[in-house]
């Protein structure tokens, strides 16, 4: 302080003023919107604001009304293919079940297959950080130093491809739909393909560069859990093979809930098929791989179409005509309200 | 310096200031470098020459050089030192534990480097800002440092130039006029013939009155300059220590002869040497030692209590915290233990291994702490910190508070206290210089019992009164009439342009235009520079009578045996001498400002009278006062024959013609020029005296060269000498000079005497008085003079039964009784009084006293109380002259500021060093205490009495209160007024110091302070520095009450630091209170708004801003912790860790900041106009407990529909995580920020910008990670989300339900809130939308009706209330004198205080009280 102030030129009178600056910010007087809440203003607020949200809840109830969707759970269908997936002994036995039903009504438009798990704890922390994006990208990491361990390498120091829990838990039943009509069964074509974003698809899983898949693999080995490597995942489709498969990376972007449901194919709308899925008795053989018995877990495969809206769920709709009312019976409430003060003249509420 | 730099300083001082860190800015590095040798109570500086040598370099180069640092870093240790002290932060502690955590890989649950984030970010911030301070310092230090004085080098032998940074202790050095003083350094030598240096001390404490000192006795005879190569003696004196206002110390000369060294032998470093040629010293303290940079503490870092309050929430908040942690962890263990079998989502660690359940809840409790931290925000301190500087800012900012006269404006020097302003219940402030103007205008005088009542003088003040009233149009159109809303232009446009407010108020105070003619007049020389010296100040006409009186010394002295000299007339002159001599006033020339005057003409102008006469005439006095004459009445002196004023005018021809004596004392020879004093007080003007008025106009105009000599300017330390020494010079009786062992006086008739000056005992609040000790050049007596307050001079008078004198026992003790009246009479007119008092001394007994002095001088130990007991010694068996009354006005504004105040809930106590009468005739002009309330003065004893007396006031107030509430039961909601008989009483208590003393013991304090609750106003007189300190703390420890101290002087600096918030008036006595101040005003009027406006909104902004920042916190942390609900407890969070971490530092943080600093509940005109509103700071209404849980509450609400909207609109579907936690981290901040607008008063483009802005950054942000981040950290998965979402209606429909249905409740309780149950502020806010017709009249309304309500709560019935009075009244009478309480101001019409009373503002009238 000293400094500042011992060596302040005394002798020079022409110091400017101190006087603060009269602007507007400096003294505190900046036009300004004073949010008032008067009753115009509030009762607009409100019945604005409900009129919208039932116009919003009604159109959003409408449009989830219109999503047909079918949700059968296979867990129990499946028990023996269960029982026989508790023992993990058994990981390579094969195990196939058929599960039937009856589609009521045509379902119309696009219709996706979604295959559902229940009470699979995707979203825990350990296991959500279990990947390697730098590996998924085609990049030739070390693995071992990423997230993955314990899934990284294997005791003899083969990388696993791809490594971490979510690749190594990858869903891996495989669902085929079949149409019975007329007593004879077709089955119904599936793209499998397609189902995951784009930007995935094409961005973020990038297979190693090699002249060909498996040489490009060479060195590494599958996951403990998996049956294939991941360089046969999809054997016929060179560009659904690898890491940019589909299944694999729809697999990999790990679900927010412990029940979710996952893109599994979408109808190909051709021949039978180019209205939706008709009307009559489908089956839906299933190669019973991924056990769940042991996070007490349940399995569906779900058939749905979707809107604008996305999925059935009516929840948003109904919470919007809810609010609504709710604003607007507000808003009815604070009219009376007002109604009844403006009798009693009080102080300064003149609006 | 500019205001800017200043302002940035304390900004950086406060941001890394942390609790606890006394050891801040320079005075850390002044203690740390204090060098470990110099052990010992005592230095021995020795200078580095010849045969010292050896010892020198033994000794000296112990003490440090005076190289000065003030740097806390070099280039080497900047980054661990600043680190080590950002680190006593507890805030970064508990971030560093964070990040620190979360390398534990077991609980790790953010990426390492992303938790560092913050706690970098914060880090990096401070350290840029201490690095660029700390650069700043260093060049400053620098070019310190290579300053460049005079030292004396032995090779060269003679001074050569050296930097600063290379003198070291045992150094000569040599000064020249207007030189800085580089050390610390005893003075040897100084060109003075007087051994006189003066000093000015501005850079050190802001005084700019010159200050002696001198050089150390037995060198000042030395002619020559002293020669560094003779020095052949030691010095041995205390360590350095801070006080400014101590050395001791001796020096030893070769043959082991001492010689004491006080603090007038001590040149202090950062002083400027003024009008002395040169001088020589030898540095005893350099660099860090000295005293100036020992004092150098910058500005200090206070809690406020707002600040206490947030951080027992956010102790709540680390409950909360411990809690959801604790929910975590039980939760993960019992999720963990429901599976039989390890699934596949529970990854066993990098082991192999899976922990058991109770383990792995364990570990669970810290992931969560590290998730959850933004709970504890780091953003709150950081926030807090710059809201507070914001407001700081604002508030220096405030034109308001600018003062034009002094060109000075609030400084404030506690940065983080400014919300405490908003919280004051009681205001405890001192009388002089903060309720009044400190500017002392000689009023009354009393001499020998005869009053002297100075009509003349009063007229003058008057006068200026009206020329006040004249010039106020002219003097609005001075500054900047450019813009008519400036209130640079002072209280004169504000009601013009703010036309609710008050009505000026100017003629409170006259010296406001009488500066203003000063500065226009501008031929009195440096008037911003001169201490005490305006015009009104200076310009005493005389008493025509007693000045009758005084000329006829001179008559006299013609006419020897014709007329008698009176005993009268020996007290008068005794009376004037005292009053030119009893001080420390130093004499300057006019025409060459702070040069001193030289006694050059005391020789030349001896007058005719030889000193033969002069001592027969003195000694005359003396005969004559044995023989008791009676008190002349003013009729003997009045008649004058012509003949020897003729006679007396050719003396004084003769006597012009040889001297250029001041051409003011001219007017002596005339005493019947009434007509003169019109003229001669034109202030700036010389007083030319028309000769020609008088009676022989042709010879004196002719005979005397009328060259106009400018009268000598006097630099008094206080108001009080310079007042009484202008008074004396009115009557002739003129200070010449000054010097350490001389003063001389030019005495009207008698020309020039030369006081040989012995001692200078200086005024201590201990003594309440100062003594000179003189030898009387004619009748070479020792004399003492002393001067100070009635209560002890009383006690120390000659008392009747000493033997000698008894012959004129009778006469004295009615001199003494009837100056009592006087003294009484003064103070009931409000008028601080001076007993002047005489001693002569014989040889034998000033010898005697001599011995005894010395030996306290001498001594370092016990020095203090050693020089007390000396004075009281001397101080004894003193002859009463007569007392003054000096008048200290009311500054300007200050009774409508107090009634302001008071009504803002504020309890306001005067502490005071002035006598009672004083003090409550004080307290009664600026409406602290009304008419109609019932005084009760504490004058007891004893401390039973005392206990005694409190009870009963007690009782009979509380019993006056049961009738007050019985009866307004009675009365019910009637809102007919009362009358005014129906009124109780508001009790005021009049405390005096002696009393005080007993009041605070232990045992009377809790009943005191239940007594003083009871009050309406509180006075203390007589009160020391130390009883106003102990008061502040009794009330602020007992009652927990927020304290504010409010002072300008060094007497109320303890005050000022016990308080919670101390304010320093910037006045007229030196600059130690505004440094130990946290806020420093020009004016007490000033307090209003600085409380009622600012503490109003900085309390208010900075509750609404923590709350909101709790709100916000607790709401996010939430959304993560109810996620963990569906996440197996594992510690997922479902949104990106960027912009987790950011969402408060960046996206959430500024709006709330703007928030805090510029919202504004209510305009500022309204809070003047309203002070009950300052109510609802005051009692915390904005953040008692209940908000905070209601926020709290508000914020579990908001943060349930924040997460379980998008949760049940996505549950069972596809959705990832993150696409889950993008619109709920879109919707949250949403909902924050529009939560925002709903709580803001006050919209500026400045509140749309910064949200505007953070949506767009948090949008532009999300895209950019979202488009770039493939592989950013281990869960890449946010890649293309959010722009994914952005073509996605639900997600637009998903925020906007949510953050419809998350503010619906807490809009609707706003609104309900301004419908059904306004709170004051709201209905306050409700005043703005209106039309100013309408606005005045609804202010008016509300304004009557507090009154009501006032009444009815305090005045209700008569007879009951009245009967229990009586019994109070008696106790009263029977143990204390109760003053003339009812008509204060009766006496005098001419006086200033009527004036100032009967301009009631208008609207003031709620009690119909008119003092007419």
């Amino acid at each position: 302080m000293e400094n500042k102030t011992s060596f302040l030129p005394r002798e020079g009178e022409a110091q400017p003023s101190r006087c603060p600056d009269n602007s507007a910010f400096k003294q505190q007087r900046l036009p300004a919107w004073k949010p008032q809440l008067t009753i115009a203003s509030v009762l607009s607020c409100f019945f604005l604001t409900g009129a919208f949200c039932l116009t919003v809840g009604v159109c959003l109830v409408l449009s989830a009304n219109s999503v047909r969707e079918i949700q059968i759970d296979y867990s129990d269908k499946c028990s023996d293919c269960s029982k026989l997936r508790e023992n993990s002994s058994n990981w390579n036995k094969e195990c196939h079940c058929s599960v039937n039903f009856t589609l009521k009504e045509d379902i119309l438009g696009d219709v996706f297959m979604y295959y559902g798990l229940e009470n699979f704890y995707q979203n825990h922390r350990r296991y959500v950080m279990s990947r390697s994006d730098a590996q998924l990208l085609g990049r030739n990491v070390n693995i071992q130093r990423s997230k993955c361990a314990p899934f990284s390498t294997y005791r003899n120091g083969t990388p696993m491809a791809p490594c971490g829990a979510i690749a190594n838990s990858m869903f891996n039943d495989t669902i085929d739909l079949f149409y019975n009509r007329n007593s004879s069964v077709i089955q119904v074509p599936l793209l499998k393909t397609g189902n995951s974003w784009w930007t995935d698809k094409n961005v973020k899983f990038r297979n190693p560069e090699s002249y060909n898949l498996s040489s490009a693999f060479a060195g590494t080995a599958r996951p403990p859990y998996w049956q294939k490597p991941v360089y046969l995942l999809d054997e016929e489709d060179e560009r659904n093979n690898g890491y940019v498969n589909d299944d694999f990376i729809v697999w990999m972007r790990v679900s927010a809930f412990a029940t979710f449901r996952n893109l599994y194919r979408r109808v190909r709308r051709v021949r039978h098929f180019t209205q939706g899925l008709p009307a009559g008795n489908y089956t839906f053989r299933i190669a019973y791989n991924f056990p769940v018995t042991r996070f007490k877990g349940r399995k569906h495969v779900i058939l749905s179409t979707v809107v604008w809206s996305g999925g059935r769920n009516p929840f948003l709709g109904i919470a919007y005509l809810v609010s609504g009312t709710a604003a607007t019976l507000t808003g009815f409430v604070i009219t009376g309200i007002h109604l009844k003060l403006r009798k009693k003249k009080t102080y300064f509420q003149k609006q | 310096m500019a205001d800017p730099i200043r302002w940035a300083r304390y900004r950086w001082q406060r941001l890394i200031s942390t609790e606890g860190r006394e050891c801040s800015s320079n005075n850390s590095s002044s203690k740390c470098y204090q060098s470990p040798k110099t052990t010992g109570k005592h230095r021995i500086v020795i200078p580095c020459l010849g045969h010292f040598k050896e010892e020198y370099e033994k000794v000296s180069k112990l003490y440090m050089n005076n190289k000065i640092r003030t740097t806390r870093y070099t280039l080497l240790n900047f980054l661990p030192r600043n680190l080590y002290e950002q680190f006593h932060r507890v805030a970064n502690l508990y971030f560093l534990f964070l990040v620190v955590l979360n390398w534990v890989p077991v609980v790790e649950a953010f990426q390492k480097e992303i938790t560092m984030l913050p706690l970098i970010g914060v880090l990096t911030i401070i350290a840029v800002k201490d690095g660029l301070e700390d650069y700043s310092r260093y060049k400053m230090d620098k070019q310190i440092n290579n300053l460049v004085t005079k030292v004396y080098s032995r090779k060269e032998k003679k001074y050569i130039d050296e930097c600063w940074k290379n003198v070291s202790v045992g150094d000569f050095v040599r000064l020249s006029r207007n030189e800085i003083i580089p050390a610390d350094m005893v003075l040897l030598y100084s060109s003075d013939p007087d051994g006189i240096c003066y000093i000015e001390t501005a850079g050190l404490d802001g005084e700019t009155n010159l200050k002696q000192r001198q050089v150390v006795r037995g060198y000042s005879e030395q002619v020559s300059e002293i020669d560094p190569e003779e020095f052949s003696s030691r010095i041995e004196c205390e360590s350095p220590s801070n006080d400014l206002s101590r050395f001791r110390g001796f020096v030893e000369h070769s043959n082991m002869d001492r010689v004491g060294l006080s603090k007038e032998n001590l040149l202090l470093r950062g002083c400027t040497v003024r009008n002395t040629e040169a001088v020589v010293g030898i540095v005893v303290y350099a660099g860090h030692e000295t005293k100036a940079m020992l004092n150098n503490s910058g500005p200090h870092y206070k809690r406020s209590k707002l600040e206490r309050k947030v951080n027992t929430d956010i102790l709540w908040c680390v409950l909360l915290l411990l809690l959801m942690c604790l929910t975590g962890a039980i939760g993960h263990g019992i999720w963990l233990s429901r599976y039989s079998e390890t699934p596949f989502f529970n990854i066993p660690g990098p082991d192999g291994k899976l922990s058991p359940p109770a383990l792995a809840g364990f570990y669970m409790f810290w992931t969560m702490i590290i998730l959850l931290q933004v709970l504890i925000p780091v953003s709150l301190y950081v926030s807090i910190e710059i809201v507070k500087l914001g407001q700081i800012y604002l508030i220096q900012n405030d034109i308001d508070f600018y003062h034009e006269k002094t060109d000075s404006t609030i400084q404030c020097r506690a940065l983080n206290i400014a919300e405490d302003l908003g919280q004051i219940q009681y205001i405890f402030s001192d009388k002089t210089g903060t309720l009044t103007e400190n500017k002392m205008v000689f009023r009354r005088c009393t001499i020998a019992g005869q009053e002297y009542c100075h009509e003349e003088n009063a007229k003058r003040l008057e006068a200026y009164q009206e020329m006040d009233s004249e010039d106020e149009d002219p003097a609005d159109c001075q500054c900047g009439s450019s813009t008519p809303t400036s209130k640079c232009q002072g209280h004169n446009n504000r009601a013009v342009c703010e036309p609710l407010n008050r009505k000026p108020l100017n003629q409170l105070s006259g010296s406001y235009s009488a500066f203003k003619r000063q500065d226009e007049a501008g031929d009195i020389p440096h008037s911003g520079h001169m201490a005490f010296s305006s015009p009104i100040e200076t310009d005493v006409v005389p008493d025509k009578q007693l000045l009758e009186k005084f000329s006829q010394i001179s008559y006299q002295q013609s006419e020897e045996t014709s007329s008698k000299l009176s005993l009268e007339t020996m007290y008068i002159t005794d009376f004037f001498l005292a009053l030119a001599i009893c001080n420390t006033v130093v004499v300057s020339g006019p025409n060459q400002p702070r040069q001193k005057v030289r006694r050059l003409s005391s020789l030349s102008r001896m007058p005719i009278k030889s000193l033969e006469e002069i001592r027969q005439m003195f000694q005359r006095f003396s005969v004559r006062r044995l023989s008791s004459s009676p008190l002349p009445s003013v009729k003997e002196s009045s008649s004058v024959s012509p003949n020897s004023f003729v006679r007396k005018l050719s003396i004084f021809r003769m006597k012009l013609a040889s001297s250029n004596l001041d051409g003011a004392a001219q007017r002596v020879s005339e005493p019947q020029n009434t007509d003169s004093p019109e003229d001669s007080q034109v202030p700036g003007e010389l007083h030319l005296v028309n000769v020609a008025a008088g009676g022989e106009p042709s010879h004196a105009v002719s005979s005397v060269e009328l060259s106009p000599i400018p009268k000598p300017c006097y630099e008094a330390e206080s108001p009080d000498e310079a007042a009484l020494v202008h008074a004396a010079r009115a009557y002739k009786c003129v200070l010449q000079s000054r010097t350490p062992d001389r003063v001389t006086v030019d005495f009207a008739g008698l020309g020039s005497l030369t006081f040989q000056l012995l001692h200078i005992l200086p005024f201590d609040s201990l003594r309440k008085r100062m003594s000179v000790v003189v030898r009387h050049p004619v009748s070479n007596k020792v004399i003492v003079y002393t001067k100070g307050a009635d209560s002890v001079m009383m006690d120390l008078l000659r008392t009747a039964s000493e033997g000698i004198y008894r012959t004129c026992n009778s006469l004295l003790e009615k001199i003494k009784e009837r100056t009592q009246q006087h003294l009484d009479d003064y103070a009931r007119r409000g008028l601080r009084t001076l007993c002047i008092a005489k001693k002569v001394m014989s040889d034998a007994e000033y010898a005697e006293w001599l011995n005894h002095r010395f030996v306290a001088e001498t001594s370092i130990d016990n020095r203090e109380d050693l020089l007390l007991e000396s004075a009281m010694r001397l101080e004894t068996k003193l002859t009463l002259l007569g007392a003054t009354g000096i008048e200290d006005r009311l500054q300007e504004g200050v009774p409508d500021t107090i009634q302001a105040l008071r009504k803002a809930g504020i309890k306001i106590w005067m502490l005071t060093g002035d006598k009672r009468e004083t003090a409550v005739n004080i307290a009664y002009a600026c409406k602290l205490l009304e008419p109609e309330d019932r005084i009760f003065t504490l004058k007891s004893q004893s401390r039973d009495a005392c206990a005694l007396v409190m009870s009963k006031i007690l009782e009979g107030i509380q019993k006056n209160a049961s009738i007050k509430e019985k009866n307004s039961e009675k009365l019910g909601n009637v809102s007919a007024s009362p009358s005014a008989q129906a009124r109780g009483f508001n009790a005021g208590l009049v405390i005096d110091g002696r009393t005080l003393e007993h009041v605070l013991h232990d045992s009377l304090q809790n009943i005191f302070l239940e007594l003083t609750e009871e009050c309406r106003a509180v006075v203390c007189c007589q009160a020391t520095p130390l009883q106003k300190s102990v008061l502040v703390k009794l009330v602020r420890s007992k009652l927990k009450a927020m304290t504010l101290a409010v002072g300008d002087g060094a007497n109320d600096v303890s005050m000022i630091q016990v308080a919670d918030t101390g304010v320093g008036i910037s006045g007229q006595e030196g600059m130690q209170a505004v440094m130990a101040s946290d806020f420093a005003i020009s004016q007490f009027r000033h307090l209003r708004k600085l409380l009622l406006v600012h503490g109003h909104w900085c309390y208010t902004r900075l509750t609404n801003m923590v709350l909101y920042f709790f709100y916000k916190n607790v709401t996010y942390v939430n959304l993560l912790f109810w996620y963990q609900f569906f996440c197996g407890f594992s510690g997922t969070s479902m949104t990106d860790y960027w912009i987790l971490i950011l969402f408060n530092l960046l996206f959430t943080s500024v709006p709330p900041i703007i928030y805090g600093v510029l919202d504004k509940d209510v305009s500022a005109e309204i809070l003047m106009e309203l002070p009950q509103l300052y109510t609802t700071s005051q009692k915390s209404v904005a953040y008692l407990p209940s908000a905070f849980w209601i926020t709290l509450l508000d914020a579990f609400y908001q943060s349930l529909v924040c997460f379980f909207v998008p949760y049940f609109t996505y549950c069972g579907s596809d959705i990832d995580i993150f696409s889950f936690g993008n619109p709920i981290n879109t919707s949250a901040l949403f909902i924050m920020l529009f939560h925002l607008l709903i709580e803001c008063k006050s919209v500026t483009w400045i509140h749309a910008v910064v949200i505007v802005g953070s949506i767009l950054f948090y949008f532009v942000f999300s895209l950019a990670v979202g488009a770039t981040c493939k592989t950013h950290n281990p869960r890449s998965d946010f890649y293309w989300i959010m722009e994914q979402h952005m073509t996605d209606p639900v997600f637009y429909l998903v925020c906007l339900l949510t953050t419809c249905i998350a503010l619906l409740p807490r809009y609707l309780i706003r609104v309900l809130q301004g419908t059904l149950f306004p709170s004051p502020v709201l209905r306050a806010k409700y005043l703005v939308r209106l039309s100013p017709e309408e606005q005045r009249k609804a202010i008016k309304r509300w304004k009557d009706e507090c009154n009501v309500n006032d009444r009815v709560e305090l005045q209700p019935t008569s007879v009951p209330s009245s009967s229990a009075a009586g019994a109070v009244l008696e106790e009263e009478t029977t143990d204390s004198a109760l003053p003339a309480s009812k008509t204060p101001f009766q006496s005098c019409s001419r006086d200033g205080l009527v004036k100032n009373t009967s301009f009631l503002p208008d609207i003031h009238d709620s009690l119909g009280v008119q003092v007419a």
